[in-house]
């Protein structure tokens, strides 16, 4: 008897309780994203800034993981039905996010139906290039961009009896085995290996990755990057690889300490590597502009952007469009891409924020952010340096830095790897363009 | 005396088996039959555009050299940890069996790594191994082996090996421990008294004894090295260099959420899934005559 009178007593209680909570008339919009450490503190103060800015939407951010991750809890939520309002996909994700007609709203469609004013004339075009259709439509807005570059130990060259930084991959090649004396496990190494030496490799030497401008223009694209000169590149560093004067380090970044803790005196890897340098750096170091091989006409072309776009999911409320419409104008402001770009390290998108920091005299104190800037701007992007767009790109990777590992150990040859990864590369994209929502 | 529980009414009996059938039901049989579902089918990544292609799937799998690699890699990786973790199992069982000072401490520090998750260990592994910042990867380097399981298969394979064998002993000598102590002293004391020597009575008296754990052990230690042992590869090694620690769960992972092809990834759970039954079925049928109960 007692149990019935107070479960009815708490039925009664707890529907008040609910009945009696405010509604709110914020908008609420949800923003996954896999910025970790420093750079989540970068995102958390963008939320915060634009929620006090106004009062009628607020940005809610949420780390979901690397971008990996983030990109699969966005899939799994889409096919829920309850994906978040924004989603913040690494570069390589571009194909997959566009081939998914329905799951994303595009940005320039977003930024004309809400009315918020929009140039993409105003915009860096390598960086904006990557992320916009043949036509030049933006279809997802760019967030984080950085670019490769090598990383410098100067102490250590004036240890080994080098003048100044190499500029061309013959250089590199020589300065490695001369540092190997004094370093023997490491003479140079790398980060991001297929970003490195395939993608932006081909990009700096104006030579293709796969037909359709990398896969830019149609979802038919077909690998060409296994050339001789590609081969060339992958031959030398096999043999460095032998005595170590060229240490492989992983196919991600987990190898980085060793620049900073002093072990490889060459680095070849992201320019948001700056924060970790600054910090952890004991030694003079610098930054320069990728090596290229001097004998290929129009080297260095122009390099291409890595980092992540922030993509707008399809199917949510009117109302949360106008929120993220008003986001991005937000983000757009030259005074804060300035900011950004300064604090974080995070490549400027907009030319205004560019010039700027230009005209402030920040680059003249700090040369070493200009390096990616100067390379990405370093030539009109050609059909082989405007990006690349391959579907399956997370996987394709992996594929293609298992053959390079195979390469690299002597398991096969240099040729063999790249036809190799050519091939398996092609399967994926053939199974991409199959499932490809027309 | 029955040695089952009786129960008047039938009501009460479905009940109580009723939350467990749930969650077989959920948790086992629906995902299992929707991967059998999605194994016929090619997706793109958001599942907007669905095929139907009968067995497709399995049959590019076939035709794929790396899937062969990867059931290599399986057989070689299965047979060391199965054999090592059971044998190391069973050593340190015996060793701490004997009633010597502190044997209580013993065999607490030996059951803790179970506690460890596979992920963490493969971590603590990896400080360790790191090739040019790790403690042993130095003192290997040191003693001229060029340490490197970054770009050397078979080192990234011992890597492995050691790290799930490690996670696994605690687990096998828990068991053993226990099932040597359910041996009856009298029956060891009987053959000590007709002259039999130590190895003797262990492998005429104790293994025989000790087969239903023995049995029981190796089964569970091969569900636990063809599936959970995901986590340690993909923290340790990542599947590489060029698929040398790719074993056939990983590959499931590696194309499913990373290459997001959902349907390829559930033809290889699909055909996982009968080569760990088979395994079992063959286990039951065959080595099962040999236990004593």
């Amino acid at each position: 008897m007692a149990f019935r009178r107070f479960g009815t007593a708490f039925a009664i209680a707890s529907t008040l309780a609910i009945a009696a909570s405010p509604a709110y008339a914020v908008v609420e919009i949800q923003w996954w994203h896999a910025m970790a450490g420093a750079n989540n503190d970068v995102v958390v103060k963008l939320a915060n800034d634009f929620n006090a800015s106004q009062s009628d939407y607020k940005i809610v951010p949420t780390y979901k993981g690397g971008y990996a991750d983030t990109l699969n809890a966005g899939i799994a939520a889409f096919r829920a039905g309850n994906a978040p309002g924004i989603m913040q996909v690494f570069e390589v994700g571009t194909a997959t996010m566009m081939a998914a007609k329905g799951a994303i709203k595009p940005v320039y469609q977003l930024m004309k139906e809400q009315g918020e004013p929009f140039d993409p004339q105003s915009y860096l075009p390598a960086i904006t290039g990557y992320y916009s259709t043949a036509k030049g439509e933006m279809l997802s807005f760019p967030f984080n961009s950085s670019s490769m570059v090598l990383w410098v130990n100067l102490d250590a060259l004036k240890e080994a009896g080098i003048a100044e930084p190499p500029k061309t991959w013959p250089q590199l090649f020589e300065d490695a085995k001369k540092l190997h004396a004094k370093h023997p496990t490491c003479g140079f190494s790398s980060s991001w290996i297929t970003w490195g030496l395939i993608e932006q490799f081909s990009a700096w030497h104006n030579v293709p990755i796969g037909t359709k401008a990398n896969g830019l223009d149609g979802f038919d694209t077909v690998l060409e990057f296994n050339t001789p000169l590609e081969t060339k590149l992958l031959e030398n560093l096999a043999e460095l690889q032998k005595d170590k004067s060229y240490d492989y380090s992983g196919r991600t970044n987990t190898g980085e300490g060793r620049f900073t803790s002093g072990e490889c005196p060459l680095y070849l890897t992201s320019s948001a590597f700056y924060p970790s340098v600054k910090a952890n750096a004991k030694f003079a170091y610098t930054a320069v502009p990728m090596p290229y091989f001097p004998d290929v006409n129009g080297a260095p072309q122009n390099s291409i952007i890595g980092g992540a776009s922030l993509w707008v999911m399809g199917g949510k409320s009117a109302e949360e469009y106008k929120g993220i419409a008003k986001f991005f104008t937000f983000l757009s402001d030259t005074d804060r891409q300035v900011y950004l770009h300064e604090v974080s390290g995070y490549l400027p998108i907009t030319k205004a924020a560019y010039e700027k920091t230009k005209a402030s005299g920040f680059y003249e104190k700090n040369p070493i952010l200009e390096v990616p800037l100067k390379e990405l701007t370093n030539k009109s992007p050609t059909e082989n340096s405007r990006g690349l767009r391959f579907g399956g790109m997370v996987q394709m990777r992996d594929v293609w830095s298992e053959e390079i590992e195979a390469a690299l150990a002597g398991k096969k040859s240099a040729k063999e790897a790249l036809d190799a990864a050519v091939s398996r590369g092609d399967q994926m994209l053939r199974q991409f363009e199959r499932t490809a929502v027309k | 005396m029955e040695n089952r529980a009786i129960f008047s009414g039938r009501m009460l009996a479905y009940l109580l088996v009723l939350p467990q059938f749930a969650i077989s039901l959920i948790f086992f049989y629906w995902p299992a039959i929707q991967a059998l579902w999605q194994s016929f089918l090619v997706q793109d990544a958001f599942g907007l555009s669905t095929e139907f292609v009968w067995f497709e799937n399995y049959v590019n799998l076939l035709r794929t050299p790396e899937y062969y690699q990867a059931i290599g890699v399986t057989l070689v990786f299965s047979a060391f940890v199965v054999v090592l973790s059971l044998v190391i199992g069973l050593l340190l069982a015996v060793m701490a069996n004997h009633n010597v000072t502190g044997v209580q401490i013993y065999r607490t520090f030996l059951i803790i790594p179970y506690a460890v998750a596979p992920a963490v260990a493969s971590v603590l592994f990896i400080f360790m191994f790191q090739p040019g910042l790790g403690m042993i990867a130095r003192a290997l380097q040191s003693a001229g082996i060029d340490w490197n399981p970054i770009l050397n298969g078979t080192h990234a394979m011992i890597l492995v090996i050691i790290v799930a064998v490690w996670n696994q002993i605690s687990y096998n000598f828990l068991f053993f421990l226990a099932g040597l102590q359910s041996i009856p002293k009298s029956v060891i004391e009987a053959a000590a008294i007709d002259g039999a020597r130590p190895v003797r009575r262990f492998w005429t008296i104790v293994f025989p004894l000790l087969s239903p754990t023995t049995f029981f052990l190796i089964i569970i230690n091969i569900t636990y090295v063809f599936f959970n042992t995901l986590g340690i590869i993909d923290t340790a090694t990542g599947g590489g260099p060029n698929g040398a620690t790719q074993t056939l769960v990983y590959k499931v992972f590696q194309d499913g959420k990373v290459g997001a092809d959902l349907g390829g990834s559930a033809a290889q759970s699909v055909i996982l899934m009968i080569i760990v039954v088979v395994l079992t079925a063959f286990q039951f049928r065959y080595v099962e005559k040999k236990v004593h109960y």
